[in-house]
């Protein structure tokens, strides 16, 4: 056998192809399921904190800190463990995809947060202070006139930030949650070839292509020269 | 005028496009030994393109240009080498924000002429005294006033001995108040036997200092002469309506 | 209250685990020194190639870019160190994710390059370019002195990212920090060791992601 034909049966094998793909496409779907829970709770909980702290109540704004900078501070996997060894010591008991789940809507919680914050603070203070003297009342000031403006600023950067995330849903294999890469990791040690490793990068490829050419675009296009 | 003399910038047949827009089409122009040569035209007729082409900034489409009887766009022609002959000013100044005024000055002595350190920051002090900014040597460009940065970008240009100048609206992007400062320098130099072509607007300037106008329209010469010829008497229909717009 | 105490908070056992956990903080240290320099240098030249005169290269730098951030640093990681022997290709831990990283970290920093030499005017180019300063020379002494100021908060705020991720080889069983940590608590069945893990990482990290939100405030305003 050539180096080549070599090479095609370690990564590109037909029949293992054909063999585990229901299993990748099963692991496409869960991971689809969890990364799509985690963009939708992770921005709307960033987006909350972020008007929360636009109150500035000082001990309010302070937790808020707190959280985001830890959960920034800290690497994903170490906060997976921890809630997955952790909670069920003491009597909670959650299921493996819930705990990826609810690590990973912090984490990108975290961010979100301090991406609405920057874009709620680069609106300037004329702003608030005009809608303010028109007798528009402080939330409405925020819903109406800054929060719309910030939005231009924040939506490439949390595009990045939420794909980044998003492709951490591949840290579920080592709680066991069956999506794409422990799916893959299984296939491959059970056929004993790297093709379903293969298959896994190409589909995380698929998935995860269209985000990062859309970030690419929302980039050049709200593009923010900085002087 | 020593016009038995070859001339440090020879400019023939030049052409440039960008795309299908045809800025320069076909100039003409000789720079004599210690000439300043002003060049006046309306926004978009060439002269900042042409400028640009002198030291190859620009790639031109066309024609030949020579520096002190070297062809500029020969295969064999070292540009680099070249463009030390040819110092450049600009409109926006172009000082690197991150390196004091001295730094800016010495950068190209040490890396292009490969001078040491302290030869270099000696050369550059001194191109800096020219300038009439020699304690501002250790300031950076946001500590200097317009004024001054174009004095010191007009010491990098100058430290590197070059043979002619090239000035690019060097005043434009000035207050009123600081014009001056960067006029009185470039007389200087004027005086100091420099060979200078100078894209401005300071028409006044011209007129005191110039000892040839060249008039500019849609990337061709329009008109030259002295400054009494194309201020006082322009043969061209084009020049004279220029004249009189920018006289108003 | 007790249970969650004891769970997560015993100290005898985060005393007994903490030289463990030192050693593992040492490879953590270690492996930052590989992988973060590797990612710098990577990072420039992939940000050159994108801004290649020729449109190919430049096509074909967007395309690699892409195609590495579309993929999780863990499927790289795991690529590279289960898959590769497939093809012969066998390595250790600390060389896996020394590759796995460099892809993928190339990518990041490179993007984070690029827009900062975009972020220089061009006057710069022409200014150090009509002085008789090479293209190269200029990059280096004009333009990436610059380039890098203008992202200085992307840049760090991506290198705390890659040392977060080096947790990430814990899971081919380098014997990193997290890794520690995790044998610290399948010995004692206990999370505290990960919870004193978690804080290490903290008092590493915390002060840099401060740093980063003021430089970031500081530039946007």
């Amino acid at each position: 056998m050539d180096a080549w034909s070599r090479f095609l049966d370690a990564f590109f094998k037909w029949q293992l192809i054909e063999r585990y793909l229901p299993a990748i496409l099963d692991g496409m779907a869960v991971t689809v399921e969890i990364a799509a829970a985690v963009v939708i709770t992770g921005i709307l909980l960033g987006l909350v904190l972020a008007i929360l702290r636009a109150f500035r109540i000082l001990p309010l704004s302070a937790l808020i800190v707190i959280f985001a900078d830890m959960l920034r501070a800290l690497p994903p996997l170490v906060l997976v463990l921890l809630v997955y060894f952790g909670l069920p010591s003491v009597g909670i008991n959650l299921p493996s995809f819930a705990v990826l789940w609810l690590v990973l809507s912090c984490v990108l919680a975290a961010f979100a947060e301090e991406i609405f914050w920057a874009g709620i603070l680069s609106i300037p203070k004329g702003q608030w202070e005009a809608a303010r003297s028109t007798g528009i009342g402080f939330v409405s000031t925020l819903a109406y006139i800054v929060l719309p403006q910030a939005v231009r600023l924040t939506v490439a950067p949390l595009t990045n930030r939420t794909l980044a995330i998003a492709k951490n849903t591949a840290l579920g294999m080592v709680i066991g949650v069956s999506e794409i890469l422990s799916q893959a990791t299984t296939g491959q040690s059970f056929a004993g070839n790297a093709t379903p490793l293969t298959m896994g990068a190409i589909a995380y490829v698929i998935l995860f292509i269209p985000v990062v050419v859309l970030g690419r675009w929302l980039e050049t296009r709200f593009a923010w020269r900085r002087a | 005028m020593t016009s038995n003399r070859p001339p440090i910038l020879e400019v023939r047949g030049l052409r440039k496009s960008f795309g299908h827009l045809e800025v320069l089409r076909g100039i003409d122009l000789e720079v004599l030994p210690q000439e300043l040569v002003f060049i006046i035209g309306p926004s978009g007729s060439g002269k900042s393109t042409l400028l640009r082409c002198c030291n190859r900034l620009e790639e031109p489409t066309g024609g030949s240009i020579s520096i002190d009887g070297v062809d500029l766009m020969a295969r064999s022609t070292d540009i680099n080498a070249m463009r030390r002959r040819i110092g450049m000013v600009f409109q926006s100044f172009n000082l690197y924000p991150h390196m004091s005024a001295l730094g800016n000055v010495a950068l190209a002595l040490r890396r292009v002429l490969g001078r040491k350190r302290t030869e270099a920051e000696a050369l550059a002090l001194a191109a800096l005294a020219r300038v009439g900014l020699a304690e501002k040597a250790n300031a950076y460009p946001a500590e200097l006033s317009g004024g001054q940065q174009q004095r010191v970008a007009i010491a990098r240009a100058l430290a590197l001995g070059p043979k002619i100048m090239l000035f690019d609206e060097p005043t434009s992007a000035l207050d009123p108040e600081l014009v001056g400062s960067v006029l009185k320098v470039m007389r200087e130099l004027k005086a100091g036997g420099m060979t200078m072509l100078v894209v401005s607007h300071e028409m006044r300037f011209a007129r005191d200092a110039a000892d040839r106008v060249i008039f500019m329209d849609h990337g061709l010469i329009v008109e030259e002469g002295t400054p009494e010829q194309i201020f006082s008497g322009p043969r061209e229909v084009r020049t004279q309506a220029f004249i009189a717009e920018i006289a108003r | 209250m007790q249970a969650l105490l004891q769970q997560f908070f015993d100290f005898a056992i985060m005393a007994r685990a903490l030289p463990l956990l030192l050693t593992g903080l040492g490879q953590t240290l270690v492996l930052c020194l590989v992988v973060i320099p590797l990612g710098l240098i990577g990072g420039l030249l992939v940000a050159l190639t994108s801004l290649a005169r020729s449109r190919a290269v430049r096509w074909s730098a967007a395309a690699a870019i892409d195609f590495f951030r579309a993929i999780p640093p863990l499927v790289l990681l795991i690529f590279v160190y289960a898959g590769l022997p497939f093809a012969g290709i066998r390595l250790s831990p600390l060389a896996a994710v020394a590759i796995a990283f460099l892809l993928n970290n190339s990518s990041y920093y490179g993007e984070i390059y690029r827009a900062g030499i975009e972020s220089v005017g061009h006057g710069q180019w022409d200014a150090a370019r009509s002085t008789g300063l090479k293209a190269r020379q200029a990059l280096i002494y004009v333009v990436l002195p610059q380039a890098v100021r203008n992202v200085l908060p992307d840049l760090i705020s991506n290198t705390v990212e890659v040392v977060k991720l080096t947790s990430l080889a814990s899971v081919v069983a380098l014997p990193e920090l997290l890794y520690s940590a995790d044998m610290a608590r399948s010995i004692t069945f206990n999370t505290s060791p990960i919870v004193l893990a978690a804080g290490i990482y903290l008092v590493m990290l915390w002060p840099i992601v401060r740093l980063v939100s003021r430089l970031e405030r500081r530039i946007a305003s």
